[in-house]
């Protein structure tokens, strides 16, 4: 019987190869490209736009002239090159003008300056960004301000220096008076006491330190600033400058006293409501009639005094967001240790608030960052509108259009695209931390 | 009466007003009102000194005198003898519409885009990627500005369009041709597109300064009750299916109560359409969508749509995967299940950041001039502005203004977002 | 915290920036510096180049300016005005001066509280089309679109046109002059309207020049030049004279070349007057007595700024026309130096 048996497989089969369809690139293409009816089409279309941004874009990018003059002589050569009716991007104008674009009027043998203070901002931020840096270094990031406004503005080093002293002069009113007065009211002598020292003592004291010991850079004007230096430098100020007005009008919308309540949220719903712009125009055009007549000053800084506003705002709604992801235990914890308010609010709260408000803190900042650009509508030279309007008066580059814009966007999105990808980062960091 | 005696009285000294928590916060909510107060009137004293060194008055009667300026996109009548009141609000307007017509695009926009985000297509969810890093991190001044150049730029001409006896004798066709039978024209100015007419038409109906177009009215109005009774048509269908099961064929019905009462109306007052005619210089008659508007609106659009589709992603994310595994175990089909199940309860987490959204992109609309678009700013904030010399009384008219629209719209999108919140028990 | 210290020190040390006293010229010496409110976006007239130095013809009047009350030409602070920021910046002190190719009109000069000095480019206002549109006169332009620059008098200049006219248009109302002229060659409006001094400069430096045509309509008369505020009546007067000296050095050859030479040389009067030599003018004007050198010296006569930034050797290429000095048919013309 058993002969019966003509075959016994005694050893396996190999596997087999997949179907074609269901293996590789096939496998991979059917499955996320083409996995149903409404997919293919998704897909096909979206080809079709990639291939029609292609075919107009690449011709343009690939005629690109780095060398010549003028818009003309660019023409000219794209035209030799590449036959009459060719298009091409005139990339010379960039070389020619970048450090405009960077730097503005800015005087070009003092590049260093402003380059300098952008890179000493990172290391001044370093440790507030990240904790595993020696906590010593916070204190450069306290006199940092003073060292970039020197290095930007020049001038001597001992106004500044003088102006930092005001601080010094504050913290120390504060502590003296702190256990008898209690901490606003000694807050509130301690800043008299600095702003005394700033309008009254500051000018003579840092001429006369001056005349002893002339330190000092060559002093450049406000009104050379443009390009990305200006909107960098608008930015940083503004941002950094609203953040403890932001923490105020947070803490003062959250008050349980309706006057101080109310007025905060009047600011913020006052300033956000409005546009920018119109903020920016009260700073060139009205703020001649709310200041005391005969005052007059730098129109940069006003615009950097109206933008720290417009910031200070909406850090108070990123901080009041932060403050209300606070478990209400951690508020009735610092109660029951008996904190008073402010004990409360710089031990247990703000710590944990500011911690989860950073992400926002950075995509306001992206936001503002952006909206620099609207300072050319008050004459000022930021990289966008008001350097390519400068450049395009220019007899050789006139009637350029697409190059100053696409190469001041392309440096505008990686910064900010930068700044987003760090300020996920943060976010999940941060949330693990959280939990 | 030693008893009394015997009670600490509770005597109010001056220092309590400082250390006593009681008295304490209505100390400095008087100090706070007093350095408001002083500030405030800082302000205005010093205002009055500047207008009175500059030999200016404060007033708004240059709102009644004669504008003199033209404005090519006006939605209520106008002309350079209107007042600058009317251009103002002409400017008004204009602004409104880029921002309601803004806010719709970008939200159907932002919408596709954050759930194709979510796509298993590979393709088209990097697609949608690049779109929104890409928008998102550049100043929106710069779309404004890339969308008017490129309408501009990569359309025809009118001239393109003309056909001239020598060219017919050539044979030669013009180099650019209407859309759609002879009705869309799009060229370097706008899009010009046929507008509805009526022959027999209804006289204005003025009330006061404001004058309405009374064929409109009768026509929303005819339109609104039936649609109201395609509702009660319906409302009844359900009615009778849930008490016999079986549902009553509609579609006919529906079809008729929606379509005849409104072509009675059409066909009773003359309906035509009037088509673009190329004139001298441009295509005359018809609808002409500037592309000035154009760009604003796209470019604002594309650009918080960007911002919309974030939301809407984490707002979809936000759900848990639970709620759509339940709907599918219930049957549910996968598209039903994101409109029925997922968007609802996404809606809750996207509606407060998108209000603000809103309000963002209202506001970005004051960037209009870049485009030639004569929004609020282009008139009141900006030609007025320059006539007149009146910055105080202009700017100030168009902060209110601009305040005003922003409140609107967050207390209409707030008692929203009340309605749709979470109702627990 | 370390924030704040960014705004206290720049503010402290900002306000340093100035502060407008009622007479300008002691404001200027003591700050050491002129601040001249600019154009940077047209060509030939006022904008900086790829080093950031201001270069034009109005530029050219600040340079004047410096150089005679200061003794430098390059001691100017140039402050880029737009069209709707130029009068406040002026009104609040922010610019001593103001050459902004702005139009001297009754209710600017009265209503906003300005001084116009002197005219130093009569212009008017013209229309640009391309040449294939068949347009030879503005009056045939009915039904036309228009691009206009917004925040100046053209506006109202075309809206009269056209109303006188009975024709309609439609305005494209751009915010500068770039971008009018690329509205205008992408095809976006048939007319290009703005001063006939701005239309030769887009001209010129079009592509294709021969195919746009101006049309010989001038709408408007547009006289351009320099202004200060009201009531300061010295600084008013100075930059008034050092306009004029220029413009007398014209009239008697006097260049930046030639003007030592006719200084030792001269016999004429009023050419030593006007150079200093005799008499003590410029102590009228509370300033010394070469003031007037200083300023040819320092950017040259009416004619030779006028050659040198947008004269016909220039790409812009205008002709002198109602700008020619008195003697040659134009309206340039200073009152003697007495």
């Amino acid at each position: 019987m058993t002969d019966q048996l003509t075959f016994v497989r005694n050893q396996m089969l190999p596997p087999q190869e997949p179907p074609i369809r269901e293996a590789g690139v096939v496998k991979w293409l059917r499955e996320n490209l083409f996995s149903g009816p409404l997919n293919t089409i998704l897909s096909v279309v979206g080809f079709a736009i990639i291939l029609w941004l292609a075919a107009n874009i690449i011709p343009w990018l690939l005629h690109s002239v780095w060398n010549a003059n003028s818009l003309g002589e660019c023409r000219q050569i794209i035209a030799a090159t590449w036959g009459e009716g060719a298009t091409g991007a005139c990339w010379a104008m960039v070389r020619e003008r970048w450090h405009q674009y960077l730097f503005g009027f800015y005087p070009m043998d003092m590049y260093w300056r402003p380059t300098s203070a952008f890179f000493l901002m990172f290391v001044a931020l370093a440790p507030v960004l990240y904790n595993n840096l020696p906590r010593k270094m916070i204190w450069f990031t306290a006199v940092y301000p003073a060292l970039a406004f020197w290095l930007l503005w020049g001038g001597s080093v001992w106004s500044p220096v003088v102006a930092m002293l005001g601080f010094v002069v504050m913290g120390g009113v504060f502590t003296l008076l702190k256990d008898r007065l209690g901490v606003p009211l000694s807050a509130g002598i301690g800043f008299v006491a600095a702003a005394f020292w700033w309008l009254v003592l500051q000018g003579p004291l840092a001429s006369a330190i001056h005349s002893v010991l002339p330190i000092g850079l060559t002093s450049v004007d406000s009104d050379q600033f443009g390009g990305f230096l200006l909107s960098i430098v608008i930015g940083v100020t503004a941002i950094s400058a609203s953040l403890p007005m932001g923490l105020l009008l947070a803490l003062g919308r959250q008050s349980d006293m309706l006057l101080v309540r109310t007025l905060s949220v009047g600011f913020i719903e006052f300033i956000r409501g409005v546009p920018l712009i119109t903020l920016l125009f009260t700073a060139s055009l009205l703020l001649q009639y709310f200041l005391p007549p005969e005052t007059n000053f730098d129109i940069i800084l006003r615009v950097i005094i109206l933008v720290t506003f417009f910031a200070a705002a909406y850090i108070a709604e990123v901080i009041r967001g932060g403050l209300a992801a606070l478990p209400r235990g951690q508020y009735e914890a610092a109660d029951a240790l008996g904190l008073d308010y402010w004990q409360a609010q710089r031990l247990i709260v703000m710590p944990q608030a500011l911690k989860i408000s950073i992400p926002g803190i950075v995509s306001s900042f992206i936001g503002l960052f952006k909206d620099t650009t609207l300072v050319a509508f008050v004459g000022l030279m930021d990289p966008l509108k008001g350097i390519t309007q400068v450049v395009r008066s220019d007899i050789n580059w006139k009637g350029i259009y697409w190059e100053p814009y696409l190469f001041a966007g392309a440096i505008f999105f990686l910064i900010c695209f930068g700044m987003s990808r760090y300020s996920m980062w943060l976010e999940r960091k941060l949330k693990t931390d959280h939990r | 009466m030693s008893l009394v005696q015997d009670v600490p009285k509770d005597s109010f000294r001056l220092s309590m007003l400082v250390y006593d928590t009681r008295y304490r916060s209505i100390t400095i909510q008087v100090i706070v009102l007093i350095l408001f107060m002083l500030f405030l009137s800082w302000l205005v004293n010093n205002t009055i000194q500047n207008l009175a060194a500059k030999d200016r008055t404060f007033d708004f009667g240059f709102l009644g005198m004669r504008a003199g300026y033209d404005i090519n996109q006006t939605l209520i009548s106008y002309t350079n003898d209107s007042t600058h009141f009317r251009a103002a609000m002409i400017g008004l307007l204009n602004t409104l519409l880029s921002a309601v017509i803004g806010c719709a695009i970008a939200t159907v926009l932002g919408v596709i885009v954050g759930v194709l985000r979510l796509s298993k297509n590979w393709l088209v969810s990097r697609l949608m990627t690049v779109y929104v890093e890409v928008f998102r991190n550049v100043p929106v001044l710069l779309w404004i500005l890339l969308s008017a150049t490129i309408l501009s730029e990569a359309t025809p001409t009118p001239a393109d369009y003309r056909v001239t006896e020598a060219m017919i004798a050539a044979g030669e066709a013009p180099k650019a041709s209407m859309l759609l039978d002879d009705s869309v024209a799009i060229t370097t100015r706008g899009i010009n597109i046929p507008a509805p007419l009526v022959e027999r038409g209804l006289p204005r109906l003025e009330l006061g300064p404001i004058s309405i177009n009374s064929n409109m009215l009768a026509f929303l109005i005819v339109l609104g009750a039936s649609l109201y009774g395609w509702q009660m048509l319906r409302a009844h269908a359900k009615r009778v299916q849930e008490a016999t099961g079986v549902r009553p064929t509609t579609w006919w019905k529906s079809l008729a109560i929606v379509v005849l009462p409104t072509l009675a109306l059409l066909i009773a007052m003359g309906f035509h359409l009037e088509y673009p005619q190329l004139t001298r210089f441009n295509f005359n008659g018809g609808i002409e969508l500037l592309h000035s508007f154009t760009a604003l609106t796209v470019a604002l659009s594309l650009y918080t749509a960007a911002f919309i589709a974030e939301i809407v992603r984490a707002g979809i994310m936000a759900i848990s995967r639970g709620q759509s595994e339940a709907a599918a175990a219930l049957g549910i089909r996968p598209g039903r299940t994101m409109s029925l199940v997922i968007l609802p309860q996404a809606l809750r987490v996207i509606v407060p950041p998108l209000i603000s959204q809103y309000l963002n992109l209202t506001k970005n609309t004051s960037l209009a001039i870049a485009v030639s678009y004569m929004d609020l700013r282009g008139t009141l904030g900006g030609i007025t502005l320059n006539q007149t010399g009146k910055e105080l009384e202009c700017m100030l008219l168009m902060m209110g203004i601009y305040l005003c629209i922003s409140l609107t719209i967050s207390a209409l999108m707030n008692a929203f977002n009340r309605a749709v919140k979470l109702k627990e028990r | 915290m370390k924030k704040s210290v960014f705004l206290g020190t720049l503010s402290a040390a900002a306000l340093v920036a100035g502060i407008a006293g009622a007479a300008t010229l002691d404001d200027v010496r003591s700050r050491g510096e002129l601040i001249c409110g600019v154009n940077v976006g047209l060509t030939g007239f006022g904008a900086p180049d790829a080093n950031g130095n201001y270069q034009g013809f109005d530029v050219a009047i600040c340079k004047a300016v410096a150089a005679a009350v200061l003794g430098d030409a390059s001691k100017v602070k140039y402050v880029p005005t737009t069209g709707e920021t130029r009068f406040t910046a002026l009104a609040s002190g922010e610019v001593d001066l103001l050459v902004r190719n702005s139009t001297w009109t009754f209710s600017r000069d009265n209503d906003l509280k300005f001084d116009f000095v002197a005219v130093n480019y009569y212009d008017g206002q013209g229309f640009m089309v391309k040449k294939d549109l068949g347009v030879s006169s503005a009056k045939e332009l009915d039904g036309a679109t228009v691009c206009i620059q917004t925040g100046t008098t053209t506006e109202l200049n075309l809206a009269d046109f056209f109303k006188a006219n009975n024709m309609s248009y439609t305005p494209v109302t751009v915010a500068d002059d770039s971008e009018g002229q690329r509205q205008y060659l992408a095809g976006a409006c048939d007319a290009y309207t703005t001063d006939a001094s701005g239309l030769a400069a887009s001209r010129a430096t079009m592509p294709d020049a021969e195919s746009h045509i101006i049309l010989p309509e001038i709408i408007s008369k547009e006289p351009l030049g320099p202004l200060v505020r009201h009531g300061d009546n010295q600084w008013g007067d100075i930059v008034r004279w050092t306009y004029f000296a220029l413009v007398a050095a014209e009239e008697y050859g006097v260049t930046s070349a030639n003007i030592e030479e006719v200084a030792t040389s001269t016999q004429n009067p009023e050419v030593k007057r006007l150079l200093g030599l005799e008499g003590d003018l410029g102590a009228m004007l509370g300033l010394d007595k070469e003031f007037s050198k200083r300023a040819i010296a320092a950017v040259g006569n009416y004619g030779e700024i006028f050659e040198a930034n947008i004269g016909s050797a220039t790409p812009i290429g205008l002709a002198r026309g109602l700008n020619a000095l008195w003697t040659q048919g134009g309206l340039q013309y200073a009152p003697p130096f007495r």
